[in-house]
């Protein structure tokens, strides 16, 4: 089934469907919306209740086929072009105030003794940069730099620049999940597809929010590859290693159509599928049933509170707007006044309030750039831990069904005692002496990959735990100073009207 | 379910502080709004009289007064053919707590769904827009009052020291008062005031620049009132969310709970900054607004009266040429010109000391506005920087 829009991300452990309105929209394309028509936006994220997200599809046993509905960036384009164009609300802004980029792992003084501490030699730096169109029309798709620059020994040179599109971070992506997701590490999710985004792209609209959308795809990507580096399991990757220094990138064929989120959905439809089968696992560790149940609250606080900042952005973006245009109207009651500094007085007030527009405005932008997109990573972060404790369930299911066999294939054994026919009785005992043999070895694998996966776990969760405290204070930080920048502006202005006012005789 | 806040079975008395437009410079007469009540959506006003004035029974009382009271008092002054040359103060509009109310629905509907903290703030803020509203409607009621006692006239008026002093119930003057008028001076055709008072030939100099400035103003500042309301809400809008995001960021942040409970003063600061623009700004414009209306009334009552003057010459001059009923017409002519030219002579003084009177209000409140927000701001940085020490410290 052809979809319109974005698919949803992962629910999470849904073991239930939720009955969900067709139209709700899920958070993240509300996310990239919000920039593009925050009167929509706002309708939708008050709206939205966490537990909206369900699974969409029509076929619950079509396992992939969520995850095969997106459109290739290269084919042609099947759905019509929608929405045309920024919401009449939005004042244009010039893209000069997009672009200072702002570094949610900037590397500040306290976070390198941090990261002396606990490990040896972290030190890479990477960005994304310099996005460019390539191509024209439907068959179009922008590239983007991505330039690593390091000291680690395994990479062969210092600083490497290569060119990547959209679609190679998704396929490393899905490379690397395959490898390691099974193993029980935290894969961080690639950034999601948005054919609305891409195709306003596409098409060549030179507007505010297509600059907007390729800016908050870059500063997604380059987030994306750091938290992936990080991991010291995945830094080590050769497929991560190739991807940031090999001039040409194999392109993933089949993984093209797959989204970060279609993958996820799918390893975890497989999760679905098998605890739907089996008896619920008795959880013999309850550190692990405990930090299932952290993080399916967290996870429901994370996406209120996404949505909360959702609507925070929303409204300074109505709140700069409402300014600017109640400065016009001063500035016009201003020339109306026919009292000569009382005239004077009103068309200050209507400067200040103009410069205080567009205080607001970039407020916004920290609002959103910094908080909003970190709360949007971390909600696909969770899922992805999530993701890792179904594997976890499905090891153990695999270990208990091989269990199960070994004891079928033990008490057949038994039975071929009393079979009657002596002539096939040595060959039949032969081969179920095999096969439990097999089984027994299964079994012992099963038992092996159980422990490991449980044991990779805990240090996965210790970790992400550690990197989440850090990642949040980092930005908290970086935010609350932002808005005493804005603040102390304020005061400027401010302090620069009084005298104005007083001087009104 | 029907939620019942708790602010309604408190009857709380809320502590007013006047912020008049610099009304009571006079020690005879002086009147101040000190507190008022809640109860259902009726608000109680205490009227508070100090006076030296021997027309008054005591020197200093205290009376309760409803809404509907004021009006009466703002309508009989209308429709007093003396004050016809006079800027009358314009009403006060009635209390209007549609938006807390609108909050109240919202908190009982959702109560089920909310954690104990969110319903607390959600609480807490539906308290601090009834205290908003309530303050602004103090305010209005207060100055409107204050109004008539700075002006000679007004405040020697029968009914306006019956409105101070009388203690018992006014209910009983107000129906009364209503079956008598019925209205009758506003429902004059209001609209077609614009049309008559461009219409007027005028010759005085004054009155044409009077004219035009009003007529101008008036949709500017109509406009920029509106506009001020829309920001002031958007203000709010903001501050609400710094409200419900603190909260969260609480529950998830887990490690740091100094530093977030600076977050929620911090909304607090951000709420009192959006409120104290709208009470200076945003309540100024309001007031200035039904003020120039009032203003307005006046030229149109004068313009009326000229229009009255112009028909009784023509019908002098129409009755010179019958022979008929001369004495009569002269007469009322003489009325006219006597009433025109008493209109155009107060009415100058009226509208001269309207100007002095709005330019030392707007500089008040743009001074008082300014002062407020630089302080919120100053504080909300103090705030933040103690929240980004605390977390740095980490």
């Amino acid at each position: 089934m052809s979809e319109e829009r974005e698919p949803p991300p992962l629910p999470g452990a849904a073991q239930t469907v939720f009955p969900e309105p067709q139209d709700a929209e899920d958070l993240f394309v509300s996310a990239a919306s919000a920039m593009e028509s925050p009167e929509a936006a706002c309708l939708s994220a008050e709206d939205i209740s966490p537990s909206s997200n369900g699974p969409r599809d029509d076929d619950p046993d079509d396992l992939f086929a969520e995850a095969t509905e997106e459109v290739s960036l290269d084919s042609p384009e099947r759905q019509p072009i929608l929405s045309d164009g920024p919401s009449p609300a939005i004042t244009p802004v010039t893209p000069v105030m997009i672009s200072p980029r702002v570094d949610v792992f900037d590397r500040s003084p306290d976070q390198d003794e941090d990261e002396e501490e606990n490990r040896d030699t972290f030190d890479i730096q990477i960005s994304v940069s310099d996005p460019e169109k390539v191509g024209d029309g439907m068959n179009a798709y922008m590239v983007y730099k991505v330039t690593t620059k390091t000291s680690l020994s395994i990479f062969s040179r210092d600083e490497v620049c290569v060119k990547r599109r959209f679609s190679d971070f998704l396929g490393l992506y899905s490379k690397l999940a395959s490898k390691y997701m099974h193993m029980g590490y935290i894969v961080p999710p690639a950034p999601e597809k948005s054919i609305v985004g891409m195709t306003k792209v596409k098409v060549g609209k030179e507007d505010l929010s297509s600059v907007e959308f390729v800016e908050k795809r870059r500063s997604a990507l380059e987030r994306y590859l750091l938290r992936t580096v990080k991991h010291p399991a995945l830094l080590k990757d050769p497929d991560v290693l190739q991807f940031l220094e090999s001039s040409e990138l194999p392109r993933a064929v089949s993984t093209q159509a797959l989204s970060g989120a279609g993958i996820l959905r799918m390893v975890n439809k497989a999760a679905d599928a098998v605890n739907k089968m089996t008896i619920k696992m008795n959880e013999s560790d309850a550190w692990f049933e405990e930090k299932q149940q952290q993080f399916e609250n967290l996870d429901v606080q994370l996406r209120k509170l996404h949505a909360s900042v959702e609507s925070l952005v929303c409204h300074r973006k109505e709140l700069s707007v409402n300014t600017a245009s109640f400065a016009k109207s001063a500035a016009m009651l201003g020339n109306s006044e026919d009292h000569t500094a009382l005239s004077r007085a009103l068309s200050q007030l209507a400067e200040v309030e103009e410069k205080i527009d567009q205080l607001h405005q970039d407020q916004s932008y920290a609002d959103f750039y910094l908080i909003s997109e970190l709360l949007g990573d971390y909600v696909r972060l969770i899922t992805a831990v999530k993701g890792v404790f179904d594997q976890r369930m499905k090891a153990w299911a695999k270990w208990q069904d091989a269990q199960v066999m070994l004891q079928r294939k033990r008490e057949a054994e038994a039975k071929l005692q009393y079979a009657n026919k002596p002539d096939k009785l040595q060959q039949a005992t032969d081969e179920i002496r095999e096969e439990i043999e097999e089984w027994e070895g299964k079994v012992q694998q099963g038992e092996r990959d159980f422990e490991q996966i449980s044991k990779n776990i805990r240090r996965e969760v210790g970790r992400f735990e550690k990197d989440r405290v850090k990642d949040f204070r980092v930005v908290i930080i970086k935010y609350l100073e932002s808005l005493v920048h804005t603040q102390q502006q304020l005061i400027k202005y401010w302090e620069a009207f009084l005298p104005e006012a007083k001087a009104i005789a | 379910k029907i939620y019942e806040p708790e602010v309604h079975s408190d009857r709380r008395k809320w502590r007013m502080r006047s912020v008049s437009v610099d009304l009571n410079n006079d020690a005879s007469l002086v009147i101040d709004i000190p507190d008022a009540l809640c109860e259902r959506d009726k608000v109680k006003f205490t009227v508070h009289t100090k006076t030296t004035l021997s027309s008054f029974q005591k020197p200093e009382f205290s009376v309760p007064r409803q809404h509907e009271d004021f009006i009466w008092l703002h309508d009989t002054i209308v429709e007093t053919e003396e004050y016809a040359g006079f800027i009358i103060p314009p009403a006060p509009p009635k209390p209007d707590f549609e938006g807390p109310r609108e909050k109240m629905h919202k908190l009982g509907e959702g109560e089920s769904s909310m954690t104990k903290e969110e319903y607390a703030k959600m609480k807490q803020e539906l308290e601090a827009e009834y205290l908003a509203v309530f303050k602004k409607t103090v305010q209005v009621h207060e100055v409107f009052l204050q109004r008539l006692s700075s002006h000679p006239m007004f405040r020697k008026d029968r009914n306006f020291q019956i409105f101070l002093e009388y203690d018992q119930d006014l209910s009983v003057r107000r129906k009364n008062a209503k079956e008598m008028f019925g209205g009758f001076f506003k429902n004059m055709v209001k609209s077609a005031d614009e049309v008559l008072i461009s219409g007027v030939k005028e010759v005085d100099e004054f009155f044409e620049q009077e004219k035009n400035f009003l007529l101008d103003y008036s949709i500017k500042i109509k406009d920029a009132t509106a506009k001020a309301e829309k920001m002031t809400r958007s203000h709010k809008n903001v501050a609400d969310d710094y409200n419900h995001i603190s909260g969260a960021l609480n529950n998830t942040a887990a490690d740091n709970n100094t530093a977030f409970k600076n977050m929620c003063v911090l909304q607090k600061v951000e709420d009192r900054m959006a409120s104290d623009q709208e009470l200076k700004l945003t309540e100024l414009l309001r007031y200035y607004t039904r003020d120039i209306q009032a203003a307005k009334d006046l030229l149109y009552r004068r313009a009326r009266a000229l229009a009255d003057y112009e028909n009784s010459n023509k019908a002098l001059d129409k009755a010179r040429l019958k022979g008929k009923d001369v004495a009569q017409a002269e007469e009322n002519q003489k009325q006219c010109l006597q009433k025109f030219d008493k209109l155009s002579e107060s009415g100058k003084k009226e509208l001269t000391s309207f100007k002095a009177r709005r330019v030392v209000a707007f500089r008040k409140n743009l001074i008082e506005m300014t002062e407020l927000e630089i302080k919120h701001a100053k504080n909300s940085v103090s705030l933040l920087q103690g929240s980004i020490e605390i977390l740095k410290s980490n």
